[in-house]
């Protein structure tokens, strides 16, 4: 399984052609206790960098942007019905969907962890 | 952190040692929450009782050689019954301007021989310049400074921890004041807040507002709560945020404030912009400030379109997001005359998409006051 994340904190994992879409740790963290997650349905192209899927918190709404192109597979239901698995399990449980990716050098283009991990040190 | 331009309350090297998320606030550094959260910040307040540093609000005392004068020349700025007060009641009341638009909303107390008012953060500088204008001469306008404290203790149990440390506060009746003395502390204490809750508002030299902050925060029962709990709290109790619910483009009618305005004051005018008033008040408002309970999950924001079921724009909310205590979302915002009724079916435009609504009554969460 090989991971990749976007600057918008977003995680997207490969598993054969099908790739799971989920917002960091660090990106759960700053939001704070989430009350609101809306999640594409099957069958949706996503752009990359445009809106996929909502993630609310008490305060505000945030977007959740296409790491890549694509169409989507599946949508969490589990994290609809339970918001808080977001702040739980960013990366595991609280994913929000999963999408067969239209172009792999797209997800071959984005940071991978160590990538990640400098960037958001350096935030 | 350490944003220089920005004024510090007394507390904030509490709020750092505390591991508070600091926030620009009105031009002060503020905690919007600390690591318990805001949703948790949020029910701890509604159990038991969250400990706020309001120190940002403006503090202002009114004096003059004889306090029926200046009573009567603050009713001149706003339409509250301030005569009507015994001394040590507080009344909550606004400045309007001559179209009756809302200035600024304020809590005005009345002491044997003077009027202590608090003022929104946000709107300091302009109210100040206010009062000073239209105050007449012989009226002393004594401003607390940028740096007074002012801590909010509020929820079921801030009678009981507050007993510890004052027991005369345990029979203070909801929207009283007095001078006392906390340890040593010389404090001035009201029975009043903004969560819809029980709890005291505490106004306190900047000297001693760690120091009390410090007491408080030892009893079992207190948590420190931020702005971002402090707003979750107000909308569900259906109170007004300035800049947000109220502003110079709403008048106390359409904000259904005519609570505040009793019947002497509606009689008499008297205020600026009365004249709006009282016309609106026989005629009805042509829109009113009302609650607004989405059926979904999904929040509606600040700024969301409201329509009638047949698509016509009919408002919009003013405050809005989840309610920790409701379990879901809730709102406020102003609507046409027409569709104010509770229970008038709505919907709410999010992302594009139409939501639907419903007018509802508010608070959200019930006050839960002092009734002694």
């Amino acid at each position: 399984m090989t991971i990749r994340f976007t600057q918008d904190h977003e995680w997207i994992k490969l598993d054969g052609d099908v790739a799971t879409v989920g917002i960091t740790d660090y990106a759960q963290q700053a939001l704070g206790d989430v009350v609101f997650v809306e999640v594409p349905e099957a069958g949706r192209e996503l752009t990359k960098g445009k809106d996929a899927a909502v993630v609310e918190s008490v305060k505000a709404a945030s977007e959740v942007y296409a790491p890549v192109d694509g169409t989507v597979v599946e949508g969490n239901g589990a994290v609809a019905d339970e918001p808080s698995l977001v702040n739980t399990d960013p990366e595991g449980e609280g994913w929000f969907f999963k999408m067969k990716i239209k172009d792999m050098a797209q997800f071959e283009a984005l940071m991978d962890e160590a990538a990640y991990k400098s960037f958001i040190a350096g935030l | 952190m350490g944003d220089t331009s920005l004024l510090r309350t007394p507390l904030y090297d509490l709020h750092i040692e505390l591991g508070a998320k600091m926030v620009p606030f009105t031009g002060y550094d503020m905690p919007v929450q600390y690591p318990l959260g805001v949703l948790k910040e949020h029910l701890h307040t509604r159990e038991k009782a969250g400990l706020f540093d309001v120190s940002h609000m403006g503090q202002v005392r009114l004096r003059g050689a004889d306090i029926d004068a200046v009573i009567k020349a603050l009713e001149a700025l706003v339409p509250g019954d301030i005569a009507a007060l015994a001394p040590g009641r507080i009344r909550y009341t606004m400045f309007t301007n001559d179209q009756a638009g809302i200035l600024d909303d304020l809590m005005v107390t009345r002491f044997e021989d003077h009027l202590y008012v608090v003022i929104n953060a946000g709107c300091k500088v302009d109210d100040l310049a206010h009062l000073k204008a239209h105050l007449p001469a012989g009226i002393e306008i004594e401003y607390l400074g940028d740096d007074a404290g002012l801590l909010a203790l509020q929820g079921p149990a801030a009678a009981t921890v507050m007993a510890r440390l004052l027991p005369e506060a345990a029979t203070m009746g909801f929207m009283s004041a007095r001078a006392a003395t906390i340890q040593g502390i010389p404090v001035q204490i009201s029975r009043s807040g903004y969560t819809g809750e029980d709890g005291y508002e505490i106004s306190v030299g900047a000297a001693d507002a760690e120091k009390l902050a410090r007491l408080l925060l030892a009893e079992p029962e207190v948590e420190a709560i931020g702005l971002g709990a402090r707003d979750s709290l107000r909308l569900e109790a259906g109170l007004c945020l300035y800049g947000h619910d109220i502003d110079t483009g709403t008048n106390p009618v359409e904000a259904a404030l005519t609570w505040t305005i009793s019947k002497r004051r509606r009689t008499e005018g008297g205020f600026p912009g009365a004249a709006i008033v009282q016309a609106q008040l026989a005629e009805g408002p042509a829109r009113k400030r009302v609650g607004i309970q989405p059926e979904g999950k999904a929040p509606a924001r600040e700024h969301t379109e409201i329509q009638d079921l047949a698509g016509n724009r009919i408002g919009e909310i003013t405050s809005g997001g989840f309610g920790p205590t409701a379990g879901g979302p809730v709102a406020m915002g102003y609507v046409t005359a027409g569709s104010a009724a509770v229970g008038t079916r709505v919907q709410l435009i999010v992302r594009g998409k139409a939501l639907p609504a419903t007018v509802a009554a508010m608070p959200f969460a019930p006050h839960r006051y002092f009734k002694g």
